[in-house]
Order: C-alpha cells, then sequence, then structure tokens
C-alpha cells in the first residue's frame, strides 16, 4: 500500500498576536511550520502503515526553504519525500497548486490513497484537495473524522458533516481529507530525525513533471487577489461591571435589554 | 444571457437555510447584471412544491435533477450533473454555500470546467466596469479580508459562509420556470458510497447553523460547569460551543470547538462566556452580528471585540441571566 500525503508549509500562528487596532497579524520571528491540519493526515496514514503496513510519502509545492516541513514529517515516520519547487509555481491558486500536485502524484504511482489535512491554517480553503481528486478522476472522502478499516481495497469509515457522522464507503484509491478526530498526531522520533538528515530529498520541477505551461504558477490561475483590507475588529463594547448583588442584577438586565432590542431573545429561537 | 446560478442544498427536511440565503445573494448580483437568476437542486425526489419555494425566494428558473441515485450528496455524480448543466447553460456564476456540501462539490467541478473557485466568501458584488464578481472573503486567519476575482474563465464560482446574509422574504405572487433535467447513467458512480448517518446521542454539531452560539472557556474552572453554559443555550434556543482549551481538556467534544482551529461561525448572537479570546478564536467569530463577552478580565480580547461586556463572576452571572429572562417570559 502507497500511501501520498501532500503537506504545506504555513506561517507559525501561536507566535502571533493581533494588532487591537487594526485587526492585523504581528508575527515575532519568521518561523514556517507544517500546517498544522496536516500533521493529521500525516498521523492517519502512519496508524495504516503502523496496522496493515504501507510506504508513505510527503510532498509540499514551494520555495527552498520548504523542505524543513518534508524533513519533518519524515522524522515522524513518513519513508519518502519529494519537493516540487520551480520559479513557475509561483503565484498559484488553488486550481494551479492541485494541477501541479496531481502530476506529482501520478508521477508516484503506483499510489493507493492520498491524505490531507482539511485546510491549510493560511489560505484557508480547503479547496486544493478535492481538485487533486478531480484531475486524478479519483473518488473523494472529505471531512473524514475516522477510519474503521481498510482492506480489499476498500476504506470504511466516517465524515464529520453537518448532520452528524456520515458512514461511507469507498473504493481505493481514493483521496481522503481528515479533520482532527482521526487522532492525535504522533512527535518526530530521534531515529526518524536521523534518517530525515540523510535522506536526500528529490526536486521536482516543472519540466520533470511535464507540466502544461499556460496551467503553471500566477498565470495559470483562473483567480486574481486584486485587494487586501484590514477588517476593524474593535466594536467599542458597552461594559458593565456585574458584581455585587445591586450591579449583578442590574447589569444582567442591561444586557437582556440590548439582547431584546435586537430581537434576540425571542422564546424558540429568532426566527422572525 | 449568461444568467447566475445557485446551488440548493437539500436535507430530510427539504431544503436547507443556506439554499434561501445564496437566493438573496444571487438576486442582488441578478438585478445588477440585469439576467436571470436560477437555482439548481440535485436530490433522490423533492417535492415539487420545494422548487416553487424556490421561486418564491428570488429564483426565476429551477434546474431540477431528481434521481432515487442521487439521494446522497456524492461527490462524483453531482459533480458531472453540475458540469453537464454549465455546459448546456453557460451561466456566468455559479455560488453555493461553504458547507461540507459545497466545499466538496465545487472544487471537483472548478477542475472539470477550468475556471476559478474561491472559498467562503463572506461578500459578493459585481465590479462596475467588467461586470466581473468580486469576491471578499477573510485569509490568513480572518486577520486580512481579500478580495478575488475570476476575470478570464466562466463560470466564475464562489463558495459563501452560511449566516453570512439573510434569506429574502418569500413573495408567493413570483413567477418562474421549473426545467427537470434527466440523471444519466453514464454519471453513475459507485466507487463512493454512503451507508448511514449516525447522530451523537444528545450532542448536537451543527454550531456553524446555529443562530444563537453559547462558548466557554477556560474560565468555567471544570467540565461540570459546561451545563451553566447547556442550559443558557437552551433557554435561548441555541446551541454550545467551546474554545480550544475547553476543548482540549475535554470539557466539550470538537464538532463544538469553535475559532479557526474548529468551526468559523457567524450566529446572530455569540455569547463568550470565561473565554479570553485567542486570535484563532477571535478569527472564527468575527462575522458574529452581535458578540456579547462574559468575563472576570475586563482587558481581555474578546471583551474589545464585543458589542457588549459584563464584568464579573460567571458563576453569578449565568444563573442570574437564566432567572431574569425565565421572569422576563412569565411575565411577557
Amino acid at each position: 500500500m502507497h500511501i501520498v500525503v501532500p503537506i504545506k508549509q504555513v506561517p507559525e500562528t501561536s507566535d502571533v498576536h493581533m494588532d487591537a487596532l487594526t485587526g492585523t497579524m504581528i508575527r515575532s520571528g519568521n518561523t514556517a511550520i507544517i500546517n498544522p491540519l496536516d500533521l493529521y493526515a500525516i498521523e492517519s496514514a502512519l496508524k495504516l502503515k503502523d496496522r496493515i503496513g504501507a510506504t508513505v510519502s510527503v510532498l509540499t509545492m514551494g520555495p527552498t526553504s520548504a523542505v524543513k516541513v518534508l524533513k519533518e514529517a519524515m522524522a515522524m515516520g513518513c519513508d519518502a519525500a519529494v519537493h516540487l519547487s520551480d520559479r513557475k509555481f509561483a503565484g498559484a491558486d488553488t486550481w494551479s497548486t492541485s494541477y501541479v500536485l496531481s502530476l506529482a502524484i501520478r508521477n508516484l504511482s503506483p499510489v493507493d490513497l492520498i491524505m490531507t489535512g482539511e485546510r491549510a491554517t493560511d489560505g484557508d480553503t480547503g479547496q486544493v484537495t478535492p481538485e487533486v481528486a478531480s484531475w486524478l478522476d479519483l473518488p473523494l472522502v472529505s471531512f473524514l473524522s475516522s477510519i474503521s478499516t481498510v482492506q480489499d481495497g476498500i476504506l470504511e469509515g466516517e465524515r464529520l458533516i453537518e448532520e452528524g457522522y456520515q458512514k461511507i464507503r469507498c473504493l481505493l484509491p481514493a483521496v481522503v481529507s481528515v479533520v482532527k478526530e482521526v487522532g492525535e498526531p504522533r512527535l518526530p522520533t530521534l531515529r526518524g530525525k536521523k534518517r530525515a538528515m540523510t535522506y536526500d530529498i528529490p526536486v521536482w520541477t516543472a519540466d520533470e513533471l511535464k507540466a502544461e505551461e499556460s496551467f503553471l504558477g500566477l498565470k495559470g490561475s483562473p483567480t486574481r487577489v486584486v485587494r487586501i483590507g484590514t477588517p476593524s475588529v474593535i466594536r467599542d463594547a458597552t461594559v458593565v461591571q456585574a458584581s455585587g448583588e445591586y450591579s449583578l442584577k442590574s447589569a444582567v438586565s442591561q444586557l437582556l435589554d440590548f439582547l431584546d432590542e435586537k430581537g434576540l431573545l425571542t422564546e424558540g429561537g429568532t426566527h422572525a | 444571457m449568461h444568467d447566475v446560478w445557485i446551488l440548493a442544498e437539500t436535507g430530510h427536511n427539504g431544503l436547507k437555510d443556506i439554499s434561501f440565503e445564496l437566493l438573496a445573494r444571487g438576486r442582488a448580483l441578478a438585478d445588477t447584471l440585469g439576467v436571470k437568476l436560477a437555482a439548481v437542486v440535485i436530490g433522490g425526489g423533492l417535492e415539487s412544491s420545494e422548487a416553487w419555494r424556490l421561486i418564491a425566494h428570488g429564483s426565476d428558473i429551477v434546474y431540477v435533477v431528481q434521481d432515487s441515485r442521487l439521494e446522497h450528496v456524492t461527490c462524483i455524480p453531482y459533480s458531472r450533473v453540475i458540469e453537464h448543466l454549465i455546459r448546456k447553460h453557460s451561466p456566468q456564476i455559479l455560488l453555493a454555500g461553504a458547507t461540507t456540501t459545497g466545499r466538496t462539490i465545487l472544487p471537483y467541478v472548478a477542475v472539470k470546467v477550468h475556471s476559478g473557485l474561491t472559498a467562503d466568501c463572506t461578500d459578493l458584488a459585481i465590479e462596475a466596469d467588467t461586470g466581473n464578481l468580486l469576491q471578499t472573503r477573510p485569509a490568513i486567519g480572518g486577520n486580512i479580508m481579500a478580495t478575488i476575482k475570476t476575470p478570464d474563465h466562466r463560470p466564475q464560482m464562489a463558495t459563501v459562509r452560511p449566516r453570512s446574509c439573510r434569506p429574502l422574504k418569500a413573495d408567493p405572487s413570483r413567477s418562474g420556470q421549473v426545467v427537470s433535467e434527466l440523471f444519466e447513467t453514464a454519471w453513475d458512480d459507485d466507487r463512493f458510497s454512503v451507508e448511514d448517518i449516525r447522530v451523537p446521542e444528545g450532542d448536537r454539531v451543527s454550531i456553524e447553523e446555529a443562530d444563537i452560539v453559547v462558548s466557554g472557556g477556560r474560565g468555567l474552572k471544570k467540565k461540570e460547569n459546561v451545563v451553566l453554559l447547556d442550559r443558557l443555550a437552551h433557554l435561548l434556543s441555541g446551541e454550545t460551543g467551546a474554545s480550544r482549551e475547553a476543548v482540549d481538556r475535554g470539557w466539550k467534544s470538537y464538532p463544538h470547538q469553535v475559532g479557526l482551529s474548529g468551526k468559523t461561525i457567524s450566529p446572530k448572537l455569540y455569547i463568550g462566556v470565561g473565554i479570553s479570546g485567542a486570535v484563532q478564536h477571535l478569527a472564527g467569530i468575527k462575522t458574529a452580528e452581535c458578540i456579547v463577552a462574559i468575563n472576570s478580565d475586563e482587558e481581555a480580547n474578546l471583551v474589545a471585540m464585543a458589542d457588549f461586556a459584563l464584568i464579573g463572576d460567571l458563576f453569578e452571572i449565568l444563573p442570574e441571566i437564566q432567572r431574569q429572562i425565565e421572569e422576563r417570559r412569565r411575565s411577557s
């Protein structure tokens, strides 16, 4: 069984705070990490490796610095890594990114399962995974929350959707995106780290992938960012102290008046 | 003319709210462009009265594709239906909900029809001189708003955040056209199938669809206190949410988690109890219509972001809120 896990390098956000006036992120340092939600895809792949045996390949498209996240994935236990890097890829939207990833996945064939995180914490679109499935004409299992079995070329598990947990069955090869519920990601091991250090990660360029030039990078992207704005987050709250018996009662009463005025206190919901 | 389309969604109770929200969005765009608005409704056997509800809520045309094989939302057959309709009728815009359905199917379609797709939009407008769709969405953890367009490819596709606008009032006098389209056997695909649905008992998960969400954080101190949130949520006919810390401590299950690491929500009312407001949490509730913070610390981030804040002990405040709401309801 061969599992491919496409991952993304994103800016570290835990050391980020918000500028209260403009609502922009202030980054202390400039650390890049594996997209935190991708760790769950890596974990799911490694769990399958532990359970039924598999080779796990990680894949990322990005600048030279992105090698770091591939090494980290290998330190967790992934067996192989490929780095997709070319100036021509720069500025790609999800359509173009998914095209390049799908070419690389074809190059890695035979592939039984492609596992990804639900979305990246920076772009936050969650579009690349279904788009990869579409390029490869493979079935897609999005929002997978648990895997019960993988055998005889069939995956059974549950998807987390608005209505609850949907039990599904899917023939392999397939593309799967996982949500956090699949299980807490493991930590890198010393052995994994050593292997990652000595592993020579191949770099595949547009030429090597025989990519259609007009599908690449900013030029090949159907969408364009035309404007960036900063939303204001300050709402100018009415702040009321609510301690001590009298002030508690009056503060709560003020809150309820406020909510009532907005029609938010109606019994049986706000459906007017 | 190239029309504006929306993808309606159905559940076991018929059309979902998102369908009507999309119609309100689509209606405004179609009117600006001077074209018709059409709704596409795919499913396993929808009541024909439902198509007329779409018309009453703003649609001019309803494309109905109903077949027993389409009972469950399945990516490949649904995508093939939409791809076929797009090629046949050439809409200029296609909107779907940023739901598990829209987020699964629209990207699949976008590749097949070679067009651009923008995720999770909170604002849509038509650019005056070009007629292009301007799609605005939160990015980088909700800290910036990016406006995106698809200048050279059609249809311009977007998923729209649920609850980010209100449906139009139904107008039963509106007229429209219902067009049935056949599902072709070749579009079916048996590689993926839905077997069953499991709804966790007493633990509803749809905080994204709730009008009112009452969330708790570290300030609750222990799991037993979550019941205070549940009670208030119940009283307001809302849902209970939780901060990442509360979920990590096992006080609430993951489907309740609010924030970028959990669910991004835009309810009409968000009440954050004992939540200081980490960036990732704030980004997940930024588009809520009204935010109330209940916190002992006046300096908490969530207080700055709230419309109304009560500063004090939540263990005193929550029971008092409950008491006063009950009192008001008795006397009204």
